[in-house]
């Protein structure tokens, strides 16, 4: 076993009961690394977060540091957005980060304003998460009142607003220039990247960082440890730690903060301090390594790292950081179906093969389901996935606007990869229990 | 129904000031309107378009792309239970098929005493407490068909009131900005460079 024991870095004060308070906070060594900030300058604030290779956990794993370093000089105002937005399938661990230590967030936020200079920041929350907005602006309140937030922070020349903002039920919106599209009081629909690529053109046309809730929560132990003192945790890009949400067919289901790039999947999964294994002893059919939108590993995989370079090479992504067990027992149509429908679900529209085609995978792999399928359905659903997204590979190409269409090719071209034949013994029965009513069996055209 | 109470309308002027653009405010006000009558009447739409100064048309656009904003009654109680591939996993079809029996309704629907509507929603981040549901967007962990009926035997029983506000209300502590300590809005039109980057020509970027 690789299981480190490293202290955790965001999770540290989870245990606390009133961890949430600004008491709390500050009786363990909360906001001591916005003091140090001020007495450094906004350049050095920014190096030390891009010397972490502190990748951003809120998908696509891009160093914050250097995206910090992307918005064009003399360009003002900036503005920073907290995509609070957590609702990947799979995906648990901002929400608490939220409910449990708001005030370690908003320390993350006042740095990044501070080190970028952006003039006003907005905490976009998930709709849903009542107590999690409820606890960040009591946070706020009382960072407001102390001097921590707002004008003149502990006296300094630094000023700025935190803004909570909260969502109204849309995961679209946690694509992160539908978010800046729903800030701005609109219907939360994708821009095309480029040329809107926040850091250039974001919230009101003007640059704007973009920062996952996990991603910002590191800053302050970054900025309080250094550079060099997260670097020495991890492998590869892969540094410091990682919270990730083990959900499924496990015997402890739970989120776990644990070293970056060097834990592996079975530790995760089977370590007694972690998920502990698979209900019932059972074999691991497939497992999902990160996300709804991630393309499924499998056995042979469990020994690779949590760390986002092998994982991409292996041919799937670590994503949001949310780990789905499925044990043999698992239905993988019907487990194929249920991510295929979240998609179609969540569809903004824009795009023709997104919105047409995500509907069109859900209908056909309903009626394999309802055993009402056809022997042309498997070509079928390549065939409109390819439309999506086009050859089926990974890194995914895209007929679309955002990612978010060829996420819903990823759960059918691995389920129907490694597991075809449960597909087709569905279709058989089908056709079977047709041909067993009536004796010429009919084929029906495309449109059903 | 109604507009935006006086009271309301102060808040709703306060919120809209703290952003660098009016029609930012759209969705938290939106949530106020559904926090005063437990859904967004076309009457709140109107006003909160005349304090934007948007059209109606454009208010109604937005509110319709999010699922949490409703434009009919619903239930007192509003139970939502994950329908996603964890909580799949662990069981979900089969307490959706329980709750619409006990409940005595289909997904979508509300009891005829108006106390519960049920949902069946997309995954609400407690995947590892499957399967799960929100009453309220309060949440219940690792809910069986038993815990299902007592919760709502609870709760039509008057239970959990003050946990669980109705249905409308988020947070109930709202952000409170004193006015000595505001930084203020910063407008896209600001050109100017932040006080503590340094001397706009002395090269910080
Ligand atoms: C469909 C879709 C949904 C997304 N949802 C989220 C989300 O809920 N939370 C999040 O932080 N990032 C989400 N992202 C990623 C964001 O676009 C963005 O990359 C991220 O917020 C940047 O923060 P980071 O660099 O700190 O990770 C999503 C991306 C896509 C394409
Ligand atoms: S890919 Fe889908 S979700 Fe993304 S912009 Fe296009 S239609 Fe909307
Ligand atoms: S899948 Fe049900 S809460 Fe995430």
């Amino acid at each position: 076993m690789t299981v480190s024991d490293v202290a955790p870095i965001i999770t540290s004060r989870f245990a606390n009961p009133d961890a949430h308070t600004l008491s709390g906070y500050r009786a363990t060594g909360g906001y001591q690394a916005l003091a140090k900030a001020l007495s450094m300058s906004p350049e050095a604030v920014a190096n030390e977060v891009k010397e972490a290779s502190l990748l951003g956990r809120g998908g696509a794993g891009f160093p914050a540091g250097v995206k910090w370093g992307f918005c064009p000089p003399g360009v003002w105002p900036r503005y920073l957005v907290v995509n609070g937005d957590e609702s990947e399938p799979g995906t648990y661990k901002d929400r608490m980060l939220m409910e449990r230590d708001p005030h370690q967030l908003i320390e993350g936020v006042l740095l990044a304003c501070y080190a970028v200079g952006c003039g006003q920041a907005f905490l976009y929350v998930r709709g849903e998460m009542a107590l999690a907005q409820e606890r960040i602006a009591a946070a706020l309140n009382e960072a407001y009142a102390a001097g921590l937030v707002g004008r003149n922070i502990m006296g300094s020349d630094f000023s700025v607003d935190v803004i909570l903002h909260w969502g109204a039920g849309a995961y679209i919106v946690g694509e992160e220039t539908a978010l800046i599209e729903s800030l701005e009081g609109e219907r939360g629909m994708p821009r095309l990247k480029p040329p809107f690529f926040p850091a250039a053109k974001g919230l009101y046309m003007q640059p704007t960082i973009v920062n996952n809730v996990e991603t910002l929560s590191n800053v302050p132990w970054i900025v309080n440890n250094g550079a060099a003192a997260y670097n020495e945790l991890g492998a590869e890009a892969s540094r410091g730690t990682r919270m990730f949400a083990v959900s499924g067919h496990v015997k402890n289901p739970g989120v776990f903060e644990v070293e970056f790039g060097t834990t592996t999947f079975r530790d995760i999964i089977f370590d007694p301090r972690y998920a502990g294994g698979i209900l019932g002893d059972r074999a691991v059919k497939a497992f999902i390594p990160g996300g709804a939108s991630a393309p499924w590993f499998f056995e042979e995989h469990l020994d690779l790292p949590l760390e986002k370079g092998t994982v991409d090479r292996a041919g799937s992504m670590l994503g949001s950081g949310a780990i789905v067990v499925m044990d043999e027992t698992t239905d993988v149509v019907r487990a194929c179906l249920s991510l295929v429908r979240f998609f179609a679900h969540e569809s903004c529209g824009k795009c023709t093969p997104c919105r047409e085609g995500t509907t069109w995978l859900e209908r056909i792999l309903t009626r394999i389901i309802s055993g009402q399928g056809r022997p042309t359905d498997l070509d079928l659903l390549l065939d409109v996935s390819d439309n999506i997204s086009p050859g089926i590979a990974w890194p995914p190409k895209q007929t679309t606007i955002c990612p978010l269409g060829p996420s819903a090719v990823s759960p059918i071209s691995s389920a129907l990869t490694r597991f075809r034949g449960e597909f087709e013994a569905l279709i058989d029965d089908a056709v079977a229990a047709r041909t067993a009513v009536t004796p010429v069996e009919i084929t029906v055209g495309s449109h059903g | 129904m109604a507009r935006l109470t006086p009271e309301n309308e102060v808040l709703a002027r306060t919120i809209i000031g703290r952003y660098p653009v009016p029609k930012s405010a759209l969705i938290p006000l939106l949530h106020l309107a559904q926090e005063q009558d437990g859904w967004v009447t076309d009457e709140a739409m109107a006003h909160i378009a005349e304090l934007v100064g948007v059209s109606a048309a454009e208010v109604l656009g937005t509110c319709s792309f999010y699922e949490m904003f409703k434009r009919e009654p619903v239930g007192r109680y509003l139970v939502n239970i994950c329908t996603n591939i964890s909580c799949v996993l662990m069981g979900s079809d089969d307490l959706l098929s329980h709750a619409e029996q006990r409940l005595g309704v289909t997904v979508g629907e509300t009891t005829p005493d108006g106390t519960f509507t049920l949902e069946g929603v997309e995954c609400i981040a407690a995947c590892t407490e499957a399967p799960c549901l929100q009453v309220n967007y309060r949440y219940r962990y690792k809910v069986t068909p038993e815990s299902f009926d007592e919760l709502v035997d609870d709760l039509a029983a008057g239970a959990f009131a003050d946990e669980i506000p109705p249905h409308g209300t988020l947070a109930r502590v709202r952000q409170v900005i004193a006015a000595d300590r505001v930084a203020g809005a910063v407008e896209p039109t600001d050109g100017r460079q932040p006080e503590w980057m340094g001397d706009p020509d002395g090269g910080a970027s």
